[in-house]
């Protein structure tokens, strides 16, 4: 049976599981028929001509994985920024972990997906938002068929959150291979700030597929920090579809440092309800192996006076392969956008490839648009001048890599996160970099 | 403490050094003038150890040991420095954090510990004082944005820092104002010691007025074709090089 046929075929025996009688349950229901229809996407389709999920798909993924697996505080303590006081939601092999968690609803609601999807308390938010900015394309679809579980974040007006969110999904190895559909939903109402910091790890070697979705909608004012920590060991694939929807003035940030993983697919896809706000999209790529990561972005500017900029960098090495597809609609009402898209990436193997998009769609003509993207090796002057001072090849290249994604780590605002990147990009590199840039 | 014998040196199968011998001792000035395109940055290049250049005979001696199989990592822990005629830009990288990985690098080959963060900064503040370089300037990227001045003081900044056994100045003052130039010269001077030597490439008389040579050569299209003392360098200067090119062609 292919996995698409297990899928819509267990669909039945979940939704017995979860309560038939919620407003969700017809959501569900359309997904799956959409799903069932669409199917996953194949290098046919324009989005994914340069990223194939045959090799992730193969495998006899089990999707509800039965037994509890408990993981050990000490053991995942690395994964976390433990030097700093976070509000944590912890989920191992796609169920909630208390112990590992720390909620709260202490003026602000950092809980879980499944009681806000049951409890009356959250209907309105739910009804307001869930399912609202996620598109219904097929692996979305799917992951709205079988959302059940995920981080609920809802930081009512004038609040901002003095510690940073962690969203963490663990898998364990428990099943010999699992699919994971984690959802998430954060509303951030007017005026608020809140930094989230998301991860995706598995424990042991076995293939994990991870599909999820998060749902982002900024409210008026409202001030967004957002990173996504892909790290992942070499037999881990995620799918990543992220939708943010902003209100006038606010700023969204979505950073997104890709290291690990067989294959990554990010959709990150921006809609600018409203006027003067900015959304910036910044990503580090370093990846080698035959690992494979596809940025797919979508900025959509619908109102006048608002910014986006985007800033990928990407390092790529032995069989790796990279794909930056960069989408930004001007809708003819948008006057007055800045639209900024720049894309840079250094190939440091003869077998390893980039494929680099841009594609603009501008219907106003008072705008200011850019996009740049370079494709590049290191530069053999500045190794040169490098050496003739004393820094041996290897430090200077790995100085050079390091400068390169400079741009993008400095605008990470929280500190411990910018060392443990820094730290993640030094190891990746294959270098000691005896300060901070 | 360098010996140049019979060097030839090519690049993409182009011969541009053909057949120079120089020896510079301890405690040495020499001055190496010559037209442009005369092989004058090709050989400090090749001193220096870039790999494009392919020695093809003769051989380069530091302290008697051959250096022609030593990168230019290695060439720079025994001593050798290069100040560029053009520095190259590395954006990201500060001037501060540059030094402090040439100096820690060079440190370790040496099986020296790291330079503890205290006596770095103080070796900073004092080698940025003699170059007269604002400490806002530290923090900037290395060469980005800089003036073809700040370039070159930033380039005798970087060898104050490191105080090479052999320094080797292409052109440092192409691009200098005259307090810049007496500043840059005064930085070298005082670096100046028996134990130490520096070449001096330079087109003009008037770095060699404030860094005085013992010796002057003449480059031209690959040879040094004429050496002497710092008279030479005046009569250069008046007479310019069409004199030296005739007495080659005769
Ligand atoms: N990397 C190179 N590739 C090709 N030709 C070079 C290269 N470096 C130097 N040359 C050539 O060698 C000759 C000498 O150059 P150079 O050493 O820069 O002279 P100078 O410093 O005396 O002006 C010139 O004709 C120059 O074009
Ligand atoms: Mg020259």
């Amino acid at each position: 049976m292919s996995l698409k046929d297990k899928l819509v075929s267990s669909f039945l025996a979940f939704e017995n599981h979860v309560d038939i009688d919620s407003k969700v349950h017809d959501i569900r229901t359309e997904a799956i028929k959409t799903f069932e229809n669409k199917g996953f996407p194949t290098k046919k389709d324009e989005a994914w001509k340069y990223t194939s999920l045959n090799s992730v798909l193969k495998h006899d993924y089990s999707v509800f994985p039965k037994q509890e697996n408990a993981l050990a505080y000490s053991d995942v303590k690395k994964y976390f920024i433990h030097d700093i006081d976070t509000y944590k939601i912890v989920l191992v092999d796609g169920k909630y972990s208390s112990h590992l968690s720390q909620t709260t609803h202490d003026g602000i609601d950092v809980c879980l997906m499944s009681a806000a999807l049951s409890k009356p308390k959250y209907q309105l938010i739910i009804e307001n938002y869930f399912n609202k900015v996620a598109t219904k394309d097929g692996l979305t679809s799917l992951n709205t068929a079988f959302s059940k579980e995920g981080a609920y974040i809802h930081i009512p007006k004038n609040k901002v959150v003095a510690k940073p969110i962690e969203i963490v999904h663990f898998s364990t190895g428990n099943e010999a291979a699992l699919m994971l559909q984690p959802r998430n939903l954060i509303v951030v109402d007017e005026n608020s700030h809140v930094q989230i910091i998301e991860r995706h790890q598995s424990v042991t070697d076995n293939p994990v597929l991870t599909n999820s979705v998060t749902e982002i909608v900024a409210n008026k004012r409202a001030i967004v920090d957002y990173y996504k920590v892909q790290n992942d060991n070499l037999n881990a694939s995620l799918i990543d579809n992220t939708f943010v929807e902003q209100k006038r003035e606010s700023h969204v940030s979505v950073h997104t440092f890709s290291f690990g993983g067989k294959l990554t697919r990010n959709n990150l896809n921006f809609y600018q309800n409203g006027e003067y706000m900015d959304s910036t999209l910044n990503g580090v790529t370093i990846i080698g192996d035959k690992q494979h990561v596809d940025h797919n972005t979508l900025v959509h500017h619908i109102e006048p006076n608002c910014e986006s900029h985007q800033d990928y960098k990407g390092i790529f090495t032995d069989n790796a392969t990279g794909v930056f597809n960069g989408k930004v609609i001007v809708n003819k009402e948008a006057q007055k956008t800045n639209a900024f898209q720049s894309n840079n990436n250094i190939l440091l193997s003869d077998k390893a490839t980039i494929n680099s998009k841009p594609q603009l769609e501008i219907f106003a003509d008072d705008v200011k648009c850019s996009h740049g993207c370079t494709i590049g090796q290191l530069d053999d002057s500045a190794l040169f001048y490098m050496k003739s001072r004393g820094i041996p090849e290897k430090e200077a290249k790995g100085l050079l890599m390091y400068a390169f994604s400079n741009n993008v780590l400095s605008s990470v605002k929280i500190p411990e996160l910018k060392q443990r990147i820094t730290k993640l990009i030094a190891n990746k590199l294959g270098v000691n970099i005896g300060f901070d840039l | 403490m360098l010996k140049i014998n019979n060097l030839h040196a090519s690049v993409e199968d182009k011969t541009i050094l053909r057949g120079i011998n120089l020896e510079v001792k301890a405690g040495e000035v020499h001055a190496i003038m010559g037209p442009n395109g005369s092989g004058k940055s090709t050989l400090a290049s090749v001193i220096a150890g870039k790999e494009e250049y392919e020695v093809t005979e003769g051989n380069i001696l530091l302290d008697n040991e051959d250096i022609e199989e030593l990168s230019p990592e290695e060439r720079a822990h025994k001593g050798v420095f290069l100040s560029f005629q053009y520095p190259v830009e590395i954006p990201g990288v500060s001037v501060t954090n540059f030094m402090k990985t040439a100096i820690n690098e060079t440190r370790k080959a040496k099986g020296l510990e790291d330079m503890p963060a205290n006596e770095m900064l103080k070796l900073i503040r004092e080698k940025s004082e003699l170059l007269e370089i604002d400490r806002k300037f530290l923090s900037r990227s290395l060469n980005e944005g800089f003036s073809g001045g700040e370039k070159k003081r930033n380039e005798i900044f970087q060898m104050a820092m490191l105080e090479p056994k052999l320094a080797i100045l292409d052109e440092t003052d192409s691009g200098l104002d005259i307090d810049a130039l007496r500043i840059v010269a005064n930085g070298v001077n005082k670096l100046k010691s028996k134990d130490n030597a520096v070449i001096v490439i330079t087109h003009y008389q008037r770095l060699l007025d404030h860094i005085v040579p013992d010796f002057v050569h003449v480059l031209y299209n690959g040879r040094i074709v004429k050496s002497g003392g710092k008279e030479l360098a005046h009569q250069l200067e008046e007479k310019g090089y069409d004199w030296i090119k005739e007495e080659v062609n005769a």
